[in-house]
């Protein structure tokens, strides 16, 4: 037995006292812009965790640069601030080297999708049991206002004064294009809905995404708007429920079909459509949710919220275990002294 | 006939044929052998860079070679005094090494015309006198051959491949090297293949049986056994000798081994052979890229984990900014550069030492790093092992630096048991009551390990600057001043716990050479050469670059002359003249080659003139 097994043994049983909101708050003082949608996020989270039945020392928050990335200081639980675009690539190697963990990583558009592109996709591709939670606001805020990768075409910022003229990435077409076993959506101004993507994140054993809509009220003010707020948004979201036909609207009076392989909106009123013309979301189908994340690139068709995809498939970390576990079956536990005087070796007397 | 033995003390072989000729088994057979009968030694093999390139071209051939000796041996050798080739390729690529009055073993029957051209030869240099300076033997290697197997109803395929044995009796009966090691290992290697065993063996046999009887060798050689210390031996290259280093300092230390590491020639050989041990508690990561490498290594290390990332320059540049990130959070990291000919790709497989200052300085503010160098290969064991016992003790990334000529080199390595090596014993933080994530330790002054799991030990790290003690973030002008200080205070007192250097040779004198890494062996042997000619010589070899061991500036200022050769443009020298104000002189050649011991000491001759 290794020294922090050793020590994690000792530690016995476990905490499995019952937490409230308050227990997974911190000490330090939070230093996000008044307004901040980032706020919501951490109540949400804090909120949650109660629920989830970890116990707190077993969890982990890693985070890079950015407004998004000061989350695991508020965070009652380990927390591992890094540097710029890299907190998937620390949580992947602590994951590993600790599988018993929840490791959690709290990442923004240029944290996660610029800078740290490349681990994100890579990250997805191995399923490694890791929480991604993106934190979308379109801009870089704590460099106070240049574009972004998600940032719209044409979005007038610091370092885009004539109109942004970048091609901006579909976080969830990303995820799913670099093999992610799950994928959600939720906003920051519907906590109820962003409690429940929470857990179905937690719960999930893989690379587990969320992106979440979060408003910068200081450089990006009402980028999401539209589906945020009580007069727009029941018109221009599609919540996702698994086994449920794609309807949405005020009155839900509007659905999703299918044309071919393009999905268009229909009226449920005028009785040329039912309920039963609709797409009706499965999470397991991957066909079905690559057209789903790509609904967002199309202005006359909702946003969908909610999870879009999520299948077993054995993580990075489980794959290891099992072939550790193999080959200690096969060739038994090595013994170093073994090795070193293995092979073609000679005396010298 | 009567043939005369000489006796010699040393002497360097190089094999060299085309890729698919068996030079590295011929190479490697021979090393066995000369080990068993007790000689010491070290090789080096040089593949081509490509990975197939065409037959009988220059770009084809792969080399191996041997020094071996009643002495002690450092270096595989500067000019070789015998020179084995297969085609004229491989005679055109190490002619140059070979030295004057040198043996030639060549297979005449490869030195056709196409094979010639292709070397780019306009006549036979076998047959047209050119070689006058040498002893050369031309035997039909691919004839004789044949003609040992011409009952046998083998493909000439087959017959061919046999070929390298013959070279390799030869050689062994020029040597006086007993073909037994030889005849079992075949046994063993082809044991469901009873032809091939009997093919093999009747090749090297005539091989050897032709050196006997030819009337064309008149002198065989003998080298005595070395005297090396008692003990059981096993031959390991350094990249071998530094996994192997890692995984010893886990085991004592009790902790999982983890390394992420992205391929990069010349390290890749580290994570190959760090990745067949998921049994014996190593996980290794083959990351996305050089960050990924380094920063899962830091993961892996707050998770409490002996935790390694390996690579060389380029790739250690991109790790640049990581490693400032282990600097503030305080955390245990081992960071392996094996060092090869830069700047940029540069000479992927060629050696250099130009990483130091990158090493020591690389980072950006004040970031300081304890910094190691391996001086052989068997030394990058003990090197690495050291560097993770630092790592640990003191909470900080340690740089080893070791280069392409050593991670590739192969020498005898006397097998070191498990409890003799030093204690490593890592504490984790556990109690609630008394944990600050900053407090120091008061004589190391390291931070506390506190892996999460732990309850009642949440706590908060990360790149921004801390607050002395408490860890909090902090942007207090005198918090940051102290921090900094204090972060360069605990590396420079490693210094109290890492043994002074010692000098070889007189305390005081004429010269002082100083060096540092692989060049180790070629400057002890040039010292050696010059003080046995009674020169005022001797040579301090440097282990730990950063922080330097306590006495070297007490050592320095007893000598008149201090030379410091290195394979960069003037990298140790630029520390010592700043850290100790001497007026050091500088021998600097960058070709993407080890020194040799003769260039060594020339340059002393010199500056003794």
């Amino acid at each position: 037995m290794n020294l922090v097994n050793e020590i994690l043994s000792q530690i016995n049983p476990v905490s499995t006292q019952k937490y409230t909101f308050k227990d997974f708050q911190s000490d330090q003082e939070v230093r996000w812009c008044p307004g901040c949608g980032d706020y919501s996020i951490l109540a949400q989270v804090q909120r949650t965790f109660p629920e989830l039945g970890i116990p707190k020392e077993k969890v982990v928050f890693v985070s890079g640069i950015g407004c998004s990335s000061r989350f695991p200081y508020y965070m009652n639980t380990y927390g591992f601030h890094g540097i710029h675009g890299r907190a998937t690539a620390i949580a992947t190697g602590l994951k590993i080297a600790r599988p018993d963990l929840s490791v959690w990583v709290a990442t923004g558009d240029g944290d996660g999708m610029s800078i740290g592109g490349n681990h994100f996709i890579h990250a997805c591709r191995r399923n490694i049991d890791i929480k991604i939670l993106l934190f979308n606001n379109q801009i870089y805020g704590l460099t106070k206002g240049q574009f972004s990768p998600t940032s719209i075409q044409g979005q007038i910022t610091k370092s885009s004064p004539y109109g942004n003229i970048d091609q901006p990435f579909n976080p969830l077409t990303l995820a799913l294009g670099s093999q992610a076993t799950f994928v959600a959506r939720s906003l920051d101004r519907d906590p109820k809905h962003l409690q429940s993507m929470i857990k179905r994140v937690a719960e999930h054993k893989g690379t587990a995404f969320l992106e979440i809509y979060q408003n910068c009220n200081v450089f990006n003010d009402g980028a999401f708007e539209l589906y945020t707020e009580k007069d727009t948004k029941d018109d221009n979201v599609v919540v996702l429920e698994n086994g449920k036909p794609l309807i949405f609207g005020k009155q839900k009076d509007k659905g999703i079909r299918l044309n071919g392989f393009t999905p268009e909106v229909v009226s449920l009123q005028d009785g040329k459509f039912s309920a039963d013309d609709l797409i009706v979301h499965d999470e397991k189908d991957s066909m079905l949710a690559f057209i789903i994340a790509n609904m967002s690139n199309f202005p006359n068709l909702p946003r969908p919220i909610g999870v879009l995809y999520a299948v077993d498939r054995p993580s990075y970390n489980e794959l290891l275990e099992n072939q550790i576990k193999e080959i200690i079956n096969k060739k038994g536990i090595g013994d170093l002294e073994k090795l070193f005087n293995s092979g073609e070796t000679w005396e010298i007397k | 006939m009567n043939k005369t033995i000489k006796s010699l003390e040393e002497v360097t072989i190089r094999f060299a044929g085309d890729s698919g000729d068996g030079m590295q088994l011929t190479g490697g057979q021979f090393t066995t052998t000369t080990a068993f009968v007790g000689n010491d030694l070290a090789t080096l093999p040089d593949y081509p860079a490509e990975i197939r390139a065409p037959a009988g071209t220059l770009a084809g051939v792969s080399s191996f070679q041997i020094h071996f000796g009643a002495k002690e041996i450092r270096t595989p050798g500067d000019q070789c005094d015998c020179l084995v080739v297969m085609n004229p390729a491989a005679l055109r690529a190490y002619l140059k090494c070979l030295k004057d009055g040198g043996t030639i073993i060549a297979n005449s029957d490869n030195f056709i015309e196409k094979n010639l051209k292709l070397a780019g030869y306009e006549s036979n240099p076998l047959e047209d006198g050119s070689l006058g300076r040498y002893q050369c033997y031309p035997v039909e290697i691919s004839k004789l051959t044949q003609n040992a197997l011409s009952d046998m109803n083998l493909s000439p395929k087959l017959v061919d491949k046999t070929k390298n044995f013959f070279a390799l009796g030869i050689t062994y009966w020029m040597y006086n090297r007993p073909i037994e090691p030889t005849l079992k290992w075949i046994k063993e290697k082809f044991s469901n293949q009873p032809e091939i065993i009997e093919a093999n063996t009747r090749v090297l046999k005539a091989g050897y049986a032709y050196g006997e009887t030819t009337e064309i060798f008149t002198t065989r050689y003998e080298v005595e056994p070395a005297q090396l210390p008692p003990g059981k031996y096993r031959s390991i290259t350094g990249n071998e000798a530094t996994a192997w280093g890692l995984m010893a300092a886990a085991k004592k230390a009790n902790l999982e081994l983890f390394l992420g590491s992205y391929p990069i020639t010349p390290a890749s050989e580290i994570l190959h052979e760090l990745s067949k041990y998921k049994n014996y508690g190593v996980k290794t990561l083959q990351a996305e890229d050089e960050i990924a490498g380094i920063t899962s290594a830091i993961g892996a290390a707050y998770g409490g984990a002996l935790a390694a990332t390996t690579t060389s320059g380029p790739g250690m540049a991109l790790k640049t900014e990581a490693l400032g990130l282990a600097v503030m959070l305080e955390l245990p990291l081992v960071v392996v550069d094996v060092q090869r000919g830069g700047p940029s790709t540069g000479l992927p497989t060629k050696t250099e030492q130009a990483d130091l200052l990158q090493a020591i300085f690389g980072r950006n503010s004040e970031a300081p790093i304890p910094v190691l160098a391996a001086s052989s290969p068997t030394d990058c064991f003990d090197v690495t092992f050291e560097a993770a016992r630092i790592a640990i003790k003191y909470m900080t990334p340690v740089i080893v630096l070791t280069d392409g000529y050593i991670a590739n080199g192969a020498e005898p390595w006397l097998i070191p048991k498990l409890n003799e090596l030093p204690v490593i014993s890592p504490k984790f933080a556990t109690d609630p009551t008394t944990f600050q994530p900053y407090a120091r330790d008061e004589i190391t002054l390291s931070r506390p390990w506190a892996i999460p799991g732990t309850p009642g030990l949440e706590h908060r790290i990360g790149g921004l600057e801390k607050s002395h003690i408490y860890g909090n973030i902090s942007y207090d002008p005198e918090n940051h001043d102290f921090m900094v200080k204090l972060r360069a205070k605990k590396i420079a007192n490693i210094a109290n716990d890492i043994p002074n250097a010692t000098i070889f040779g007189d305390n005081s004198g004429e010269l002082l050479l100083v060096s540092w890494g692989s060049t180790f062996g070629a400057i002890r042997s040039a010292v050696e050469n010059k003080r046995l000619q009674g020169k005022s010589v001797s040579h301090l070899h440097l282990r730990y670059l950063n922080p330097l061991p306590n006495n070297v500036g007490d050592i320095l200022i007893k000598f008149k002359k201090i030379l410091v050769p290195e394979i960069n443009l003037g990298q140790l020298i630029k520390i010592l003249r700043e850290k100790y104000l001497v007026d050091a002189i500088g021998y600097n050649m960058v070709r993407g080659l080890p020194f040799r011991a003769i260039e060594i000491e020339n340059k002393v001759d010199e500056i003794l003139k």
